[in-house]
């Protein structure tokens, strides 16, 4: 989502790009930029290889993995990086630009082949991933090398930025900044009725305020903080529904915890969520949390906030660097979290104004700024890159 | 023919801030002021220590100073009872410097409401009795009665006015607001529109706030700011007229604008070159009001304020959670009183500090100049959600004590 919006607003700054995705599928609405499937896989048979979710992963390296064997992540990449060595053969580029651990290999082959300048855009580490574990030791050594070879590292937040100085030993002068932002005319034409959480609805109209999430269910996430929260809101005031829309590994879990906290008749699972289900998931809350232990941007908060939610955002998420009218908390600041819910609850005219002025803060953040950024980074690489 | 003069007038204040208090606090501890985390900014006694030590103490030794060396220098006080609640508690010896500037006979205080409150707005009733309170204060510490009154935030209007006239003020001070006033000068005595025997003393804004908010402002073409400048622009703004009212908050002088920035150097030889000609002298607020017959009628129908561009209340009332947080406060008036408990009126009235609902204020926030947004708290919200609280255990504890009612969230 991020690189298509990023590459569409690049194109109109002028670039020209070639999109290499690791799957066979039609791609509509991207006629400013070349796609390039890498495998014959579809998306479907390519996301269930777990590209996120690195337990995944036998924790092999990829001299180990077999290109022919597309059943397997590591198979993928390598006929990833077949495709790219057999296109930069062919063709000049003038950067290579790699996002996140996938294409970093295939980013750092073309360069050895091309001597183009590599940028590497990060938009997670494996330190994110994993949530407080330590994730998988193959994915931290490919990031690792990656970063080290980068010409230029652009991260997606300040506190990304200072997971890849820290914890990657990288000189802070060579990560530069850039944070995401939202496109809100791709939404396309939306109107809310109030159908599909019907029940939800009902309980809007006894007075209760429904608090939701729209998230992948695994332990960067900091859900289980969020159900504690909410159990601890509860005693406080009772007219609370916590809406849980997505699906992950932690669903049961998550499920054992709200009953177990004695809320479960108050906690909604909806599943995975896409098209209407997930723009009105967005719609019937009135509260959005995002409670990660580690994020690098967060661009559901946007998408939240465009939704009319009052925001509710853990210090350790980079969306709140760019947004001011909103409550922080820490990720394991239960407590906190759970007064803001109850004061947002309780105060009409605090959820009006957290609504409100966030709502006027967050479409000023441009897609548009993010590509002007992109291309003077290019501008300034060392081999002169034409545009 | 009266003298040349400078009605000096400095604005002393401290509120008491509402420490991190959560809705878990709430019908539990009822210590809304006192914020155990001696690093932040909502620790008053922190707070308080730390401005006495870079404001109060140096410049009431300051002013001393003056006072001795000069017997035509005079200055005017006003001095918040909130402030003088924590001093009385944390620096005594800062209570002492002040009585000490007062026994000089040249320095009067001015009267204001205890709780530095925007009572006026929300009940007439107990903004008189906050009013009685402060002349109270400042009678058991200082033994002198107070003749003249400013409002909080010099929110004034012409209602104001007619009221300070009939309380027995015989003076009031003001903005000196160029759109109010139109072609006429700040420098004069006026009589405001409806009153009697009130005279109403307007604030020199340029003059003012070349002190206290730029002084070291190192953007500003006139920095840095020196006394002999100063001293001629006081003399151009004067010319055929009566009087300049510099008009400013006290922590001006060492807080606002730091020690090292030269401040008090620059402050101290400004008394000097401006007293070293013998035209010149310096007047109390009483004394510019005795020696200056009003030069004409002015009137404020609309409330000004000495702050912001605006020079209205938005800072304060601008939003729903501002509006909304005093009108749940001011609401429980009536039930607060016949309780009784001096405890309970007293939180109640220190929430009624003007700074809480100064905190909640959205506007920077907004327009996304955050840096503007001097406050203890992270955010507005913030703000809004400890008041919040506090104002429900108010409740409760009234719940408690009157055994009726409900507790309405």
């Amino acid at each position: 989502m991020a690189c298509y919006h990023m590459s569409k607003a690049l194109a109109i700054a002028g670039a020209e790009i070639d999109f290499v995705v690791p799957y066979q599928a039609s791609h509509p609405d991207t006629e400013f930029m070349t796609v390039h499937g890498a495998t014959p896989l579809t998306p479907l048979e390519r996301y269930g290889l777990g590209a996120y979710d690195s337990d995944m992963l036998l924790g092999r390296h990829l001299k180990d993995a077999d290109a022919n064997d597309l059943t397997d992540m590591r198979g993928v990449q390598k006929s990833y990086i077949r495709f790219v060595e057999e296109f930069v053969a062919d063709n000049h580029v003038d950067a290579i630009h790699a996002h996140d651990w996938l294409t970093m290999e295939a980013g750092m082959r073309a360069k050895e082949l091309t001597d183009a300048p590599l940028i590497v855009h990060v938009h997670a580490t494996e330190f994110d991933r994993s949530g407080e574990n330590f994730g998988n030791p193959v994915v931290h050594e490919i990031e690792q090398q990656a970063l080290m070879m980068a010409d230029r590292i652009v991260a997606v937040s300040n506190i990304t930025k200072s997971i890849i100085v820290q914890r990657y030993n990288i000189p802070a002068d060579k990560v530069e900044v850039i944070h995401n932002a939202i496109d809100v005319d791709s939404f396309g034409p939306y109107q809310y009725d109030r159908e599909t959480y019907r029940y939800l609805e009902e309980l809007k109209r006894e007075g209760y305020t429904i608090v939701g999430t729209v998230t992948r269910f695994t332990i960067q996430k900091g859900l289980t903080h969020f159900l504690k929260a909410a159990a601890r809101a509860s005693e406080k005031y009772d007219k609370f529904a916590f809406l849980l829309a997505g699906d992950g590994e932690q669903r049961n879990e998550l499920m054992r915890l709200s009953a177990e906290l004695g809320i479960a008749d108050k906690v909604f699972f909806t599943g995975f969520v896409r098209g209407k289900q997930w723009r009105d998931a967005y719609s019937v809350s009135d509260i959005f949390v995002m409670s990660s232990v580690s994020e690098p941007f967060g661009l559901t908060a946007l998408e939240a906030a465009h939704h009319d939610n009052a925001l509710i955002i853990t210090r350790q998420s980079g969306v709140g660097e760019v947004l001011n009218n909103i409550f922080r908390y820490e990720f394991w600041d239960i407590d906190t979290l759970a007064d803001q819910m109850v004061g947002i609850a309780t105060s009409r005219a605090l959820a009006g104004e957290l609504t409100a002025n966030v709502k006027r803060e967050y479409d000023r953040i441009s897609w548009h700024d993010v590509a002007a950024r992109c291309m003077a980074l290019y501008a300034r690489m060392k081999s002169g890159v034409t545009v | 023919m009266s003298r040349r003069g400078i009605t000096l007038y400095l604005h002393v204040h401290q509120p008491w801030r509402v420490r991190k208090y959560s809705i878990f606090d709430t019908a539990h501890e009822h210590d809304y002021f006192s914020d155990p985390d001696t690093n932040t900014d909502r620790n008053n006694e922190k707070v308080l220590k730390k401005v006495a030590e870079k404001s109060y103490r140096p410049m009431n030794a300051l002013l001393l100073k003056l006072l001795e060396t000069h017997p035509e220098f005079k200055v005017s006080l006003s001095i918040t009872g909130t402030f003088l609640e924590q001093a009385q508690r944390w620096t005594p010896d800062v209570i002492e410097s002040f009585q000490r500037l007062v026994h000089t006979g040249r320095v009067e205080i001015v009267a204001e409401t205890y709780y530095h409150s925007l009572a006026f707005f929300y009940s007439r009733e107990e903004f008189v009795r906050q009013v009685e309170l402060h002349r109270a204060k400042i009678r058991e510490l200082f033994g002198v009665e107070t003749s003249v009154f400013r409002n909080t935030e010099l929110a004034y209007n012409d209602e104001l006015a007619k009221w300070a006239d009939d309380y027995g003020f015989k003076g009031i001070l003001a903005e000196g607001w160029d759109p109010v006033l139109e072609w006429r000068s700040p420098n004069h005595v006026y009589r405001p529109a409806g009153t009697e025997n009130i005279a109403l003393l307007l604030k020199n804004y340029r003059l003012s706030d070349d002190v206290a908010f730029r002084f070291s402002n190192k953007e500003w073409q006139q920095w840095p700011l020196s006394s002999d400048t100063y001293t001629s622009w006081a003399n151009d703004s004067l010319g055929d007229n009566a009087l300049v009212n510099l008009f400013m908050d006290y922590e001006t002088f060492g807080e606002h604008q730091w020690a090292d920035t030269g401040i008090f150097d620059f402050f101290e030889q400004f008394v000097g070159k401006w007293l070293s000609n013998s035209d010149n002298t310096f007047y109390t607020v009483s004394e510019a009001i005795e020696t200056h017959k009003p030069a004409g009628e002015l009137s404020m129908p609309r409330t000004v304020t000495w702050a912001d561009t605006e020079r209205d209340l938005t800072a304060w009332l601008g939003n729903n959670m501002q509006q909304e947080a005093l009108r749940y406060l001011y609401n429980l008036e009536s039930d607060i009183l016949r309780t009784n408990d001096r405890q309970l009126i007293a939180d109640w009235r220190s929430l009624q500090t003007s700074d809480h609902v100064y905190y909640m204020c959205t506007k920077w926030f907004t327009d996304g100049d955050v840096h503007a947004y001097f406050s203890p708290y992270d955010s507005p919200y913030d703000a809004f959600l400890y008041f919040m609280n506090a104002l429900r255990d108010l409740r409760y504890r009234l719940h408690a004590h009157h055994g009726t009612g409900g507790l309405h969230g």
